[in-house]
C-alpha cells in the first residue's frame, strides 16, 4: 500500500492509502471527539461529531472523518470556529435526551455544552449504534437490531435470539455510553416471560 | 410476434404499423392517467365503448384509445377527438352519447364541453388554442395524448426507438457521451448534475459491472411529473435507459419505482414484457451485440430512498440508509460498482437529444439551464397540471399566463419549489427567470418540479412547520445534525404556531438549521432547514407577528384564531347554528347569533357555510373577541315599509 | 397466512436477499398485515437476520405489522393538498372513524393512514380508499364518502 502524506492541523503527517482521516489523526496523537466510532467497527459516521474541515483542489469543505478518506496533499484542520459550534450544538441536542451519559458530560466539558439548552426528552438513546453494530459484526448474533425511522427511531431486541445469546454473552453492555442498552435489554426479558416476573411466588 | 432482428426489420415492421393507421379515421382518446381516473375516467371509457357498441360502429367510424396523461388534471376526465383535434374537459359518462352523435356521426362541435377562457370568455375548439397547452413547449409531454401507454405500436408508429437504432448502428459509447455532454442536459430530478459528466465518470471507471437506474421515486410532495411519464410512455424511459445503458457499459438497468404509483408500476412492466417480444431488450438488440435486461423494483413509502445513495441501498434489499457521498456513486454506487442514477424526466429527455441532436436542444432555455423542464403547477391555482416550458420563463408567465392566476379573488403570495429541500418565492421575485442557479439564489431549488402556488390565507410559518414536520417523519434517523436537529426545530415551529413562541426562538433555529445544514450526513438533512430559512427571509413579519403579538396574519393557525360573528351583519338565518358540529352557536330565528367561545374547535364550517351575500362570520387574530351584544340588542326588529 | 404461498413469493425472486423488500411487499399486498410467522419464514429462506427485516418491516410505511381493518383508508397529507384544507379532512375522518393514523378501529372496519403524495395533486385534497382515490374532497363529502363503505 502507497504512503501518502496529508497535513493534520499543521503538522505532517504520514498514512497508509486506505486510511481514513480520523486514523491517521490518531496515529499522530492528535486527538478527534468520536462517538459512535469503534475500531472493530466499520465507520458508521453517525454522531458527525468527529468533523473536520478539508481543503482538497482548493475547495475547502466538512466532512467527518472517521469516514472521509486520505488524499495526498490534503489538509485538515481538526478546531475551528466552525467545527466548535457544530460539535457544541451536537452535545447539546444529545445531552438533552442523556444528561447523565459520562461520556457527553466530559465532552460538554470540553466544549462549553450546555445540558439545559434544550428541554430534557428522556429517551436516553444516542443513536451511535455500537450495540448493534457489535452484535451485527463481532458476534454476527443481530440480537438488536434498529426500527423505525425519523424522530422515532429506536433500538429493539429480537427476545427469541437474546434470551438465547445474550446472558452469556453481554460484550455490548459496557459500549453504551447511556446504559440505555443495559435498560433495554431487562425490559425485553421481562416482557418476553411475563409469568416469572409477575408470580409473587417466584419472586424471593 | 417475431423479434425483430435488425434496424432493417425494425424499420419494415414500423411502414407496416403506420401503413395500417388512417390519419383520417376519428380516434376519441382519453386520458387515462391516474388523475382522470380519480375524476371518472374509468366510466367515461366504459361509456364509449358502450354507445359506440350500440350504435354498431366499427373501428373505421370511430376508435377509442386509452392515453396517457396531457397534463390538464384540473379538468380532466379530458377527451380528445382527432384527427381535427377538437378538445373536451370534463366530460361524464351523460356527454358521451351527444359526442358520438354531434362530433364523430356529424362533425358538430359540442360547445358545452369546450374551453372557455375565464377573461375574455372565448371557447376554444382545437387542444393546441387553450391557453394553458399554448404557452408551453411540450416537447416531451406532449406525446402522451398519442400514445397508448400499453401499446408499444403507437410508440412505434411516432417515431419510437429510433434514437435507439441511431445509437447502435452508428454511433460508439463515447459519441453517445459526447452528445449527451454537448447538450448540458442537467439532471431534472433535483441535483441538476451535468448528466453527460456523470456518464462520462461512470464509462471511464474500470469495472467489468456497471448499472444504470431509473429514479421513478418522486417523493416531492406536489411533483407528479414522473408518474405521468412513466404511466403515459414508458417506451421513452426505456428507451433513454437502454441508451444509457449502451454509453457507460452497463448491461443491467434498474427502475425503481415508488409504491404509490400502481398505475405506473403496471404500466412499465407491460413496456418492459412488449420491448423484450420485440427484442429492444435481451440479448444482442437488434443485432448489434449489446445485451442488456431490465429489473422493476418497487418503493415501499419512503421519501428518503429518492436520495439516490439510499435508493441503491434500497435495491440492495436494506432500509434505505444514505451513505457519505466521499467516492461518488457513478463510480462506487450499487454494490461498490459504477452507476448511473437519473432521474425519470432526464432519461426522457436523451432520445430526444440523439435523434434531434445537441445543436437542436441547446435552442431551448438559458446558458446554465438548457432545455425545456416539465413543472407540476398545483395549489391556489386556477389551472392545476403538469407544465413544460423551456428554461428562461419567468415565474410570472408559468402562475399567469398558463396557470390562470389564482382563483377566488384571492391575491398571490408565494410559490414552493423544490419540495421539501427547496424554498418559498415572494411576488417581488416574480419576473425570476426559471433555472437551477436562478432559484438557488433566490434561496429556492429547482428541485423535481414541484411548484405549490400559496396565497394570502397560507400562513408561512405553517409552511415551514408542515416541511419540518414531514421531514421529522421521513429522516432515516441515523445523523444527530437532522435526526436531533429536526425534532428541536418542529418543537419550537409547532410552539410558534400555537401561541407559545418566545424571544430568541427565530435565532434558535437559525442555529440549528446552521449545524444541520453544514454538518448531516445526506442531502435531506442539508437542504431540510430551506423551508425555514425561505420563509424568514421574505416573511420575517409573519415569524413576529406570532411570537410578540401571538396573531397570524393570514388568519389559519387554529390556535391564534378565532371566530365572531358580526352583529351588524348577521340575519339570524340560523344555518351556521345548525351546521355548527359542537352546538357552539347560540341564537334563533331573528335572533343574532353569538359563538360560544368556550365551545367553539375553530373547525371554520360556520366560516364556510355564512351565504357570501352576509359574510358575517369573522376571524380574528391577535386580539381579543369583541364582548357580545347585550340580549335585549339580539333582536331583529324588522324595519317596517315607508309609507 | 399459508407458509406455501410465503414460499412461493420468495422462490420467484429466487431466494435472492436484495429482493427482500419485493418479498414483502407481495406479502404484505396478499394478507394486508406481515405475520410475525411470515417474518421468520422469510428470515429463514433469504438467510437474513430477523433483525435486519424487523428494521426494514418498520422503516417503510407499506408495511404494517398489525391486522388492517376492512378498509384502507389513506389521506394525502402532500403540500399541494395540504395547501387546498387536507387537515380538515383529516380531522374530519378521525372524529368520525374514532382512530388516528397508524390506528385501526376496534372492529377492524377502517384503518387509517396519512400518505405523503399520492401524485393527484391537481386534485386535492385526496383521500384513497381501498385503492379509490377520491379527489377535491371536502369535510362534509369525506362524511358522505364514508359513510357509503360497510
Amino acid at each position: 500500500m502507497s504512503e501518502i502524506l496529508l497535513q493534520i492541523d499543521g503538522k505532517e503527517v504520514e498514512a497508509k492509502e486506505g486510511m481514513t482521516v480520523l486514523q491517521a489523526a490518531q496515529s499522530a496523537g492528535i486527538s478527534i471527539p468520536t462517538l459512535c466510532h469503534h475500531e472493530k467497527l466499520e465507520p458508521f459516521g453517525g454522531c458527525r461529531i468527529c468533523i473536520v474541515e478539508v481543503e482538497v483542489r482548493g475547495w475547502t469543505k466538512h466532512v467527518v472523518s472517521c469516514v472521509y478518506p486520505v488524499a495526498e496533499n490534503l489538509v485538515v484542520k481538526t478546531r475551528s470556529e466552525k467545527i466548535d459550534k457544530i460539535r457544541k450544538m451536537i452535545l447539546e441536542l444529545l445531552l438533552a435526551h442523556a444528561p447523565d451519559s459520562p461520556e457527553l458530560q466530559d465532552l460538554a466539558q470540553e466544549y462549553g455544552a450546555d445540558k439545559d439548552r434544550f428541554e430534557k426528552e428522556a429517551s436516553f438513546c444516542i443513536h451511535c449504534a455500537l450495540c448493534v453494530r457489535y452484535c451485527a459484526e463481532v458476534k454476527k448474533a443481530n440480537a438488536v437490531g434498529f426500527v423505525d425511522r425519523g424522530i422515532r427511531k429506536e433500538i429493539s431486541f429480537i427476545p427469541e435470539i437474546s434470551s438465547k445469546e445474550c446472558k452469556s454473552c453481554m460484550e455490548c453492555f459496557p459500549l453504551c455510553p447511556t446504559s440505555y442498552l443495559q435498560a433495554v435489554f431487562v425490559l425485553t426479558e421481562a416482557l418476553a416471560s411475563p409469568s416469572l416476573s409477575s408470580d409473587p411466588e417466584q419472586m424471593d | 410476434m417475431a423479434r425483430l432482428n435488425s434496424p432493417e426489420e425494425l424499420e419494415k415492421f414500423r411502414q407496416e404499423v403506420v401503413s395500417k393507421r388512417d390519419p383520417n379515421t376519428p380516434c376519441i382518446s382519453i386520458c387515462a392517467g391516474a388523475g382522470c381516473i380519480a375524476s371518472g375516467a374509468s366510466e367515461v371509457i366504459a361509456a364509449f365503448k358502450a354507445e359506440i357498441e350500440k350504435q354498431g360502429l366499427k373501428t373505421d367510424v370511430a376508435d377509442t384509445k386509452e392515453t396517457g396523461c396531457p397534463g390538464f388534471c384540473e379538468r380532466g376526465p379530458i377527451v380528445v377527438i382527432y384527427p381535427e383535434e377538437i378538445c373536451y374537459l370534463q366530460v361524464t359518462p351523460e356527454d358521451v352519447p351527444e359526442i358520438i352523435s354531434q362530433t364523430i356521426k356529424e362533425k358538430k362541435v359540442v360547445d358545452r364541453l369546450l374551453y372557455v377562457d375565464p377573461t375574455t370568455g372565448e371557447k376554444a375548439t382545437h387542444e393546441s388554442d387553450i391557453p394553458f397547452y399554448k404557452n408551453q413547449e411540450r416537447n416531451i409531454i406532449g406525446n402522451n395524448i398519442h400514445i397508448d401507454p400499453k401499446s408499444i405500436d403507437d410508440y412505434l408508429a411516432l417515431g419510437g426507438y429510433s434514437a435507439l437504432v441511431k445509437v447502435l448502428s452508428g454511433m460508439t459509447s463515447e459519441e453517445v457521451v459526447e452528445e449527451v455532454k454537448k447538450s448540458n442536459l442537467r439532471g431534472r430530478g433535483g441535483g441538476g448534475f451535468p448528466a453527460g459528466r456523470k456518464w462520462e465518470g461512470s464509462r471511464n471507471a474500470p469495472d467489468e459491472t456497471k448499472y444504470v437506474i431509473v429514479n421513478a421515486d418522486e417523493g416531492d410532495p406536489g411533483a407528479f411529473m414522473d408518474r405521468a411519464l412513466l404511466e403515459g410512455n414508458p417506451h421513452s424511459i426505456l428507451e433513454g435507459l437502454i441508451i444509457g445503458g449502451y454509453a457507460i457499459g452497463s448491461h443491467e438497468g434498474y427502475i425503481y419505482v415508488r409504491q404509490e404509483y400502481p398505475l405506473a408500476v403496471e404500466n412499465v412492466n407491460i413496456a418492459i414484457k412488449q420491448a423484450e417480444a420485440y427484442g429492444f431488450i435481451g440479448e444482442n438488440i437488434l443485432g448489434s451485440g449489446f445485451d442488456f435486461t431490465i429489473t422493476v423494483h418497487q418503493g415501499a413509502g419512503a421519501f428518503v430512498c429518492g436520495e439516490s445513495t439510499a435508493l441503491m441501498t434500497a435495491l440492495e434489499g436494506r432500509a434505505g440508509e444514505p451513505r457519505p457521498k466521499y467516492i461518488r456513486s457513478n463510480i462506487k454506487g450499487l454494490w461498490e460498482r459504477p452507476s448511473v442514477l437519473n432521474n425519470v424526466e432526464t432519461w426522457a429527455n436523451v432520445p430526444l437529444i440523439i435523434n434531434k441532436g445537441a445543436d437542436w436542444f441547446t435552442q431551448f432555455g438559458t446558458d446554465g439551464s438548457k432545455g425545456t423542464k416539465i413543472f407540476s403547477l398545483v395549489g391556489k391555482i386556477t389551472n392545476t397540471g403538469l407544465v413544460e416550458v423551456p428554461m428562461g420563463i419567468t415565474l410570472k408567465d408559468i402562475i399567469y399566463q398558463i396557470g390562470g392566476g389564482i382563483p377566488g379573488g384571492k391575491r398571490f403570495k408565494a410559490v414552493q419549489t423544490g419540495g421539501p429541500s427547496g424554498g418559498c418565492i415572494p411576488e417581488e421575485l416574480l419576473d425570476l427567470e426559471v433555472g437551477f442557479d436562478e432559484l438557488s439564489k433566490a434561496g429556492s431549488m429547482m428541485g423535481s418540479g414541484g411548484m405549490i402556488v400559496m396565497d394570502e390565507d397560507t400562513c408561512m410559518v405553517d409552511v415551514a412547520r408542515y416541511f419540518i414536520n414531514f421531514l421529522t417523519d421521513e429522516s432515516c434517523g441515523k445523523c444527530v445534525p437532522c435526526r436531533e436537529g429536526l425534532r428541536q426545530m418542529l418543537k419550537i415551529l409547532t410552539n410558534i404556531t400555537e401561541g407559545k413562541g418566545k424571544a430568541g426562538d427565530i435565532e434558535l433555529l437559525e442555529e440549528l438549521s446552521e449545524v444541520a445544514g453544514d454538518a448531516s450526513l445526506c442531502a435531506l438533512g442539508t437542504s431540510a432547514p430551506n423551508p425555514f430559512l425561505s420563509t424568514v427571509r421574505y416573511f420575517r413579519d409573519e415569524y413576529e407577528a406570532h411570537i410578540k403579538e401571538k396573531r397570524c396574519p393570514a388568519l389559519s393557525c387554529k390556535e391564534l384564531i378565532s371566530y365572531h360573528i358580526d352583529p351588524d351583519k348577521c340575519t339570524a338565518c340560523m344555518i351556521c347554528l345548525r351546521k355548527c358540529p359542537v352546538e357552539a352557536v347560540d341564537g334563533g330565528k331573528k335572533k343574532i347569533h353569538i359563538i360560544d367561545q368556550e365551545k367553539c374547535t375553530k373547525c371554520a364550517t360556520c366560516f364556510e357555510v355564512c351565504p357570501s351575500r352576509f359574510s358575517a362570520v369573522q376571524k380574528i387574530s391577535g386580539e381579543p373577541v369583541p364582548a357580545p351584544i347585550p340580549e335585549d340588542a339580539r333582536t331583529i326588529v324588522k324595519k317596517s315599509k315607508e309609507k | 397466512m399459508d407458509i406455501n404461498r410465503i414460499d412461493k413469493i420468495i422462490d420467484k425472486y429466487q431466494g435472492d436477499a436484495s429482493a427482500l423488500i419485493q418479498v414483502l411487499l407481495e406479502i404484505q399486498s396478499e394478507n394486508h398485515w406481515l405475520p410475525k410467522e411470515a417474518l421468520e419464514r422469510v428470515s429463514e429462506k433469504l438467510e437474513v437476520p430477523l433483525s435486519r427485516i424487523q428494521h426494514i418491516a418498520t422503516f417503510y410505511k407499506a408495511f404494517s405489522l398489525v391486522p388492517k381493518g376492512r378498509h384502507e383508508v389513506h389521506i394525502c397529507m402532500g403540500t399541494a393538498c395540504h395547501v387546498r384544507g387536507a387537515t380538515r379532512v383529516l380531522d374530519t375522518v378521525e372524529d368520525l372513524t374514532g382512530i388516528k393514523p397508524g390506528e385501526s378501529d376496534l372492529d377492524l372496519k377502517f384503518s387509517l393512514e396519512t400518505v405523503n403524495c399520492l401524485g393527484c395533486c391537481a386534485l386535492g385534497p385526496v383521500m384513497e380508499i381501498d385503492g379509490k382515490t377520491h379527489g377535491k374532497m371536502s369535510p362534509p363529502e369525506t362524511a358522505d364518502v364514508l359513510k357509503s363503505y360497510e
